[in-house]
């Protein structure tokens, strides 16, 4: 169970924006220690946001993203008050779900 | 993917007399960090941080609530812009970190060896508690006129000796802080340096701490930011929570009054 | 009040440093900021608390702070730095300008978090534009590019080039620059390389 995450989503026009800032190593694979060993890749691998029980953001991440990454997307519906649920799950199948509500 | 920040941002370079070139460097990489802005991951650690405020610890299982910031206990709104100053219960100047530290060990009960450890965090694995706390305290002064207090003799004296210590040429390099920090508008590098001397340097600078440092991953306190500088100027380590951190911290913080404090931002 | 300048325990020049007290209240500041500096430092990595410890010119550049140092105090100084200066046995004072940019380029060195055994660097561009190309550089020291054009290469421009490097402050009280061969950080042969980036006619500084 990671850290959780950071959520917000407002509505913008007829979209709703959602933005969400998540904990989490990023650790690329590429990196060595000082005693030159390798340090293990551990990244978010899945995000989705699921609303009214739609899927309306799903993706694919690698070791290009950063550590602690942000997430800002936008979709077309949303209300004041509705749900929205964030999922990550990483490479070492660790998961975290957080949700807020659209402001 | 939108919107995912990647530290591999495309920095434009024109392809131009050097001069030029030379400037939009610095412009790009200024827009690169106003981009920055938005989602800073500092405010993990102001969530973690008001946790650990909140939450019972240490041997006599008492959270940080009652813990006299300066504006009475348990006040937290703006009470970082009014740091460091003379606290009678302690008999000594202190900063925020200082302060904390004296908190965990008198309310909660840890040593002062426990409540000092790891005033650095590194990843994960090595979370850096006083990290957090100190975010989510400043992050409750943002916005809030910096207004450090002179008026104590202890503060002064602090003040004075911050100010020696700012001219302190010494080590293998003969570096002082002036020597980077002691003229208007020069730059290490890439980097533009605040002159730390002026007010206007002061408050551009001393506002902005706490910041998220992406090099770091890691949320960096005032504190950290001294003991890297003297790490850089080929001096040896400073000791957190020391006369000398807090003295400057004085100098450079008084410097600063009349800004808004601005903090916790975001930096390279 | 009188203080000797040591090298190596032979006392060079002395150095008086007129005024220290300009109040009673800036000599106690004074000292307890050197308390205070003693008691907040601990030994790390290669450096120990020796690193502290101010020699007479670094004191008396404190002492100014932050203003230029009154004439005789600055004369004073540059006259000591300058004794210190050790030209090379062999007469060469410029050496190869590629390993001269791999020294301005590197930062490293001396730091407690720096391996003792390692690289130790000139940092250069961390205060000075050099070759061209390179746009990464700061600006707390002046310009080097064309450096040879503006200097010419005469015997007298290669000694002061080496010996600027050796001791800034020979000719600069007071100044920002490190004394990178008195303090022992850069050694002689890579002074000459970083002499030669700025004289040799074929480095990126001259083209």
């Amino acid at each position: 169970m990671g850290d959780p995450m950071k959520i917000r989503a407002a509505i913008v026009g007829d979209e709703t924006e959602v933005k969400v800032l998540m904990s989490h190593e990023m650790e690329t694979g590429q990196r060595k220690n000082a005693k030159g060993q390798v340090i293990p890749a551990w990244f978010i691998q899945n995000v989705t946001v699921v609303w009214k029980d739609k899927t309306v953001l799903s993706a694919q991440w690698g070791t290009a993203v950063s550590k602690n990454p942000f997430l800002s997307f936008r979709f077309k519906g949303g209300a004041k008050g509705d749900k929205v649920i964030v999922t990550w799950v990483d490479n070492r199948g660790d998961r975290r779900t957080d949700e807020a509500l659209i402001a | 993917m939108t919107g995912v920040r990647s530290l591999g941002v495309v920095l434009a370079l024109a392809i131009a007399p050097a001069a030029l070139a030379q400037s939009s460097t610095a412009d790009e990489i200024a827009k690169y960090r106003a981009a920055l802005q938005d989602g800073n991951p500092a405010e993990l650690w102001e969530i973690r941080g008001e946790g650990l405020w909140k939450a019972p610890r240490g041997p006599k299982q008492v959270s940080l609530e009652r813990c006299d910031l300066g504006l009475g206990p348990g006040v937290v709104k703006g009470a970082y812009a009014r740091l460091p100053r003379y606290f009678a219960d302690a008999d000594r100047v202190q900063d925020l970190e200082s302060r904390l530290v004296w908190c965990m060990v008198t309310l909660q009960g840890f040593t002062p060896a426990e409540a000092r450890k790891n005033p650095f965090g590194n990843g994960s694995a090595a979370r850096s508690d006083l990290e957090a706390l100190t975010a989510y305290v400043a992050s409750e002064a943002k916005g809030v006129k910096m207004d450090v207090p002179l008026d104590h003799p202890r503060e002064l004296a602090a003040y004075r000796v911050g100010e020696k210590l700012f001219y302190y040429r010494g080590g293998t390099h003969d570096f002082a802080c002036a020597t980077c920090h002691g003229e208007e508008g020069k730059r290490i590098r890439l980097q533009d340096l605040p002159d730390l001397a002026t007010a206007e340097g002061a408050r551009a600078a001393y506002t902005t701490w706490p910041a998220y440092r992406v090099s770091q991953g890691e949320l960096r306190t005032f504190e950290w930011r001294l003991y890297d500088c003297f790490r850089q100027q080929r001096f040896p380590e400073l000791v957190f929570g020391s006369d000398a951190a807090i003295a400057l911290t004085v100098f450079l913080a008084r410097n600063a009054n009349g800004a808004p404090f601005s903090a916790p931002g975001i930096k390279r | 009040m009188m203080r000797y300048a040591k090298l190596g325990g032979a006392a060079l020049v002395a150095i008086v440093v007129p005024g220290c007290a300009s109040a009673p209240g800036d000599e106690r500041s004074a000292a307890e900021a050197a308390a205070a500096l003693h008691a907040s430092f601990r030994p790390a990595g290669q450096v120990g608390l020796e690193r502290l410890d101010q020699d007479d010119t670094q004191r008396a550049c404190s002492a100014a702070s932050g203003k230029p140092p009154p004439r005789e105090v600055a004369a004073k100084i540059e006259a000591a730095n300058l004794a210190t200066v050790r030209y090379p046995a062999d007469g060469k004072l410029i050496g190869d300008w590629k390993n001269g940019e791999k020294i301005a380029q590197d930062g490293r060195g001396k730091q407690f978090s720096d391996d003792p055994a390692g690289p130790v660097g000139g940092n250069c561009y961390a205060c000075h534009q050099l070759a061209k190309s390179e746009l990464a550089f700061g600006t707390i020291g002046p310009s080097l590019y064309r450096y040879l054009e503006r200097r010419g290469n005469t015997v007298e421009t290669q000694r002061y080039t080496f010996a600027k490097i050796y001791n800034s402050e020979a000719f600069a009280a007071c100044s920002n620059m490190p004394r990178f061969g008195y303090k022992g950080i850069l050694s002689e042969q890579q002074i000459k390389d970083v002499a030669a980036l700025l004289l040799d006619p074929a480095s990126p500084v001259n083209q």
